[in-house]
């Protein structure tokens, strides 16, 4: 049966009017009952259509999302260690997360991490709201400015992991060049060998990277502002400053909500800088959440492991995301 | 009139302050966007200098802005490096792939989503929005025992597979936004015509969703070649790197890193995407504001 027909059918059917008169409950009933049954085979019809089309989809993801992570939470309760393949898969208790804990670098990962993660995005946010404001007003060479701001966003991490790697090399790294050339102290600091100075090089690679990211939302939330409610303020003689917090920060709210959880959930999981600039070093000082999962996994084959700390992370991931949400929610009630 | 006469002055000099005061700021504003263009692209330039440099003027050191001798010999010798060269067709294949099958299976999906009448749409769009921030590095240990099991480990159709958890909950989303606009009446007209739905999608609604697709499809190519974590976790044999699992393994050795060499590769691998965001910029941004809006 081809679409086409399918709506002629019921219409139809419904088309002669019920026994005048004489209708009874039941009657109606009978005499409705054709057309229910029509329609409702039409929308059966559309919805096999529409299950058919999103079918592929749907069970890709299912396959490739959310089976590994129920997969993983299986994991983290038994044996998955490739160095002990006679007891593979057998049921081990808490004995991973205990583990995890007893291995001494979890809690530390974590302090690191959060430390990262609050430093990096209060950096990338205040850096990339000043420049949404500034790509929100037209000036000449905006076009040429966003694509410049948006190159380093397009560049594979591991990429821009390397290429600061090579700014902050001793030897021929640009920044001790220019602190030698500007006759500064620390011109021959080995930046990426030392704890404080390893953490600023890769906050500069990560904010380089992903603070045109935070801009571009924040862009896209300033220009659905409409402009009648700056022309107001302006009418009203409200200053500059004054407008910012009064109108543009809060009708900018949903935007910041979005740039936030994105940037810090990804800012949390941080991996491929870290892989790249310092590879958890010097010692373990870099070492973050992420790299200590995938050691587990990759360096010491101990699967288990990993699935208990991947299981940490994604618990946590969540809470991140529920405070913002929760945050943003009650802020706009009061 | 001597009054007026004698405010004139004034007026003119508030106005010339206030002109003044409006280019003052004009320049601080151009000062600012330039510190940003500049910041964003001096590590390219530096990169690329670095690349152009003689390997007896790095062992030396960094003395000038400019190389004092400029050599391709970097670039030739990475490029004709098996490795290299290999893991960057690699990276083409598998991005390409990925792709490609994400068009497809994200444009019917997308259809479906907007335009039937199935039952859990609410479903499959919360679904849609979780899975794009599940993080990748708790799903990878899983796919690893399976892959181990299934043989797909150290294989690209592997990969291709699992790129899709990077690609495809945001296509759909996305397309399902943008065969929503697109009017009903186009179909309907088409139906009436005679042809059936998937003639309509295919003939009628697909043309007129290109730009939408061809957001999808650049931003899907370019978080394929970004990769590095899935690569890293399942392919282990130099002929299948991908190209940024290449440059991480070539160029340092366990004392020493090549600098000219690793900053060739980092350039090679940076052109395409710079090119790309040259000419897709509009497009790049629609879909990231729009995906991230979900």
């Amino acid at each position: 049966m081809t679409a086409r027909q399918e709506p002629v059918l019921p219409a139809g059917q419904a088309e002669p009017a019920p026994p005048e008169g004489a209708a009874t409950a039941t009657t109606a009933v009978a005499a409705a009952r054709p057309r229910r049954q029509g329609s409702y085979s039409l929308t059966k019809q559309d919805r096999r259509f529409g299950y058919a089309l999103v079918a592929p989809a749907v069970i890709v993801l299912l396959a490739i999302t959310a089976f590994p992570l129920v997969y993983n939470l299986w994991n983290s309760f038994h044996n998955a260690d490739y160095l002990f393949p006679t007891t593979f898969s057998d049921f081990s208790g808490v004995r991973n997360y205990t583990s995890m804990f007893s291995g001494g670098q979890f809690l530390p990962s974590l302090y690191r991490t959060l430390g990262f993660t609050a430093a990096s995005v209060a950096v990338e946010f205040l850096i990339g709201m000043a420049l949404a404001l500034a790509l929100s007003r037209k000036f000449i060479g905006r076009g040429i400015v966003r694509a410049a701001i948006l190159i380093p966003w397009a560049v594979p991490t591991v990429v821009s992991g390397l290429l600061w790697k090579s700014m902050f090399d001793p030897q021929n790294g640009f920044v001790n060049y220019l602190l030698n050339a500007l006759h500064l102290p620390l011109a021959h600091t080995t930046w990426l060998g030392q704890t404080w100075t390893a953490w600023g090089a890769v906050l500069i690679a990560d904010s380089w990277r992903n603070t045109p990211f935070i801009a571009l939302l924040l862009l896209a939330g300033l220009q659905v502002i409409p402009r009648d409610v700056y022309e107001a303020a302006k009418i009203d003689g409200a200053s500059a400053i004054r407008t910012f917090w009064r109108i543009t920060l809060p009708m900018l709210k949903p935007a910041i909500m979005v740039a936030l959880i994105f940037r810090t959930l990804s800012s949390f999981l941080i991996f491929d800088i870290v892989y790249a600039m310092t590879n958890g070093g010097p010692g373990d000082s870099t070492q973050v959440l992420a790299y200590l999962n995938w050691f587990a996994m990759n360096g010491e084959s101990n699967y288990g492991l990993g699935a208990a700390i991947s299981v940490a992370l994604m618990v946590m991931s969540l809470i991140i995301a529920a405070i913002y949400v929760t945050a943003f929610r009650t802020e706009q009630v009061g | 009139m001597a009054a007026v006469s004698s405010v004139l002055p004034a007026v003119k000099a508030a106005r010339r302050r206030m002109r003044t005061r409006k280019a003052a700021g004009w320049s601080g504003f151009y000062l600012m966007v330039t510190i940003f263009v500049v910041v964003s692209l001096f590590p390219f330039y530096w990169i690329l200098i670095t690349a152009l440099k003689t390997q007896p003027e790095i062992s030396a050191g960094t003395t000038g802005l400019f190389p004092a001798h400029l050599t391709w010999s970097s670039f030739s010798n990475i490029l004709h490096q098996a490795t290299f060269a290999r893991s960057l067709l690699n990276s083409v294949i598998v991005a390409l792939s990925t792709t490609i099958l994400t068009v497809i299976i994200a444009s019917l999906a997308g259809y479906g989503l907007a335009r039937t009448t199935i039952r859990g749409k609410q479903l499959i769009m919360g679904f849609l929005l979780v899975a794009g921030f599940f993080p990748v590095i708790a799903m990878v240990g899983p796919i690893f025992i399976t892959y181990r099991s299934l043989g797909l480990l150290d294989n690209l159709v592997g990969l291709v597979i699992v790129y899709f958890i990077y690609t495809l909950p945001l296509a759909t989303w996305f397309l399902t936004g943008f065969f929503g606009q697109i009017p009903r009446e186009l179909e309907e007209a088409a139906i009436v015509d005679g042809a059936t739905r998937l003639q309509a999608l295919r003939r009628v609604i697909i043309p007129v969703a290109v730009p939408g697709i061809f957001t999808v499809a650049i931003l899907g190519f370019i978080f394929c070649w970004n990769d590095f974590l899935l690569a890293l976790m399942f392919i282990s044999s130099p002929t299948k790197y991908t190209a940024p699992l290449a440059i991480m393994n070539l160029g340092q050795s366990q004392y020493q890193t090549y600098y000219n060499l690793i900053d060739a590769m980092v350039v090679i691998i940076t052109l395409p995407i710079a090119l790309i965001v040259l000419f897709a910029q509009r497009r790049i941004i629609s879909g990231l504001t729009a995906g991230s809006f979900r």
